[in-house]
């Protein structure tokens, strides 16, 4: 369900408080405020900090969507395209 | 030809019902005109050299709406209008809910401009497609099950979620479970 409009955005308080510089965020909870725009943010995945330019499209989303908490699957390898090249056939006439 | 694009200039509009020249319907083709039974006018209009042919359809918002169903289906027949919107449509214009054939110039002109308050057909496609590509430049979880093209409302794709990922595809060589 979604978080109704009248109470604003959800933004913990310990984001105000932080330094800019080596910015990381442990938050991924909080809203994207545009004064975070033009920030170099790291967050936390659970295991390690994912880096983050935030932009101004990125205002309003969570940090925690622009750091993934899984490990991509190894079947997704499987289905990549071989590196092989397929020469293309020669026109014969 | 001619007669093909005069038909189809008609097609853009309703023609008037009850056009003298043809309340006499020709069941014959062409060729033997002298064979002509006077049947009550059905309101469609006969085009000539092609018997039992009636191009003859309303345009509303860029779109062929279909003559023979009745205005609020046929207004959904466009992309961007449903059930509610079809409704509230003709709740506006106050409009009765009649055949789209029996409806008058005037009548379609007013359906028209409401229509167009509403974003509809291209528009509305071209709005979709850049949300979606917004949320695939940005890089953020939905843009990525976009960019994967899985279900990115949270929905399991263990099994099933056939319809973001397409037909079953048979891996070769997978194993089979244990104990069988």
């Amino acid at each position: 369900m979604t978080r109704s409009i009248w109470k604003g955005p959800f933004v913990d308080t310990c984001l105000f408080k932080q330094k800019k510089i080596r910015w990381r965020i442990w938050s991924r909870r909080s809203c994207i405020l545009p004064q975070f725009v033009g920030c170099y943010a790291q967050i936390y995945n659970g295991k390690g900090f994912v880096g983050l330019k935030i932009t101004e499209e990125m205002v309003g989303h969570k940090f925690g969507e622009f750091a993934s908490t899984r490990k991509t699957s190894s079947l997704g390898k499987r289905a990549l395209p071989s590196k092989t090249k397929i020469k293309p056939i020669k026109k014969v006439r | 030809m001619a007669a093909m694009a005069v038909s189809l200039a008609s097609a853009m509009s309703n023609v008037s019902l009850g056009a003298p020249s043809c309340s006499g319907l020709r069941i014959a083709s062409s060729s033997t005109p002298s064979v002509s039974l006077a049947l009550p006018s059905t309101g469609y209009k006969r085009v000539q050299g092609l018997p039992y042919l009636s191009i003859r359809c309303a345009r509303v918002g860029g779109v062929e709406v279909p003559n023979a169903k009745r205005i609020e289906i046929s207004l959904q027949y466009i992309h961007g209008i449903g059930k509610t919107t079809a409704r509230q449509i003709l709740l506006d214009v106050e409009l009765e809910n009649k055949h789209t054939r029996d409806l008058s110039e005037e009548e379609l002109t007013k359906l028209r401009d409401e229509v167009s308050k509403y974003m509809i057909e291209g528009d509305l496609r071209r709005f979709n497609t850049l949300a979606i590509k917004r949320l695939k430049d940005i890089q953020c979880y939905r843009g990525k099950r976009h960019i994967m093209g899985l279900p990115c409302r949270g929905q399991h794709t263990k099994c099933n979620a056939r319809t973001r990922r397409g037909k079953k595809v048979t891996v070769a060589g997978k194993k089979k479970a244990p104990g069988k």
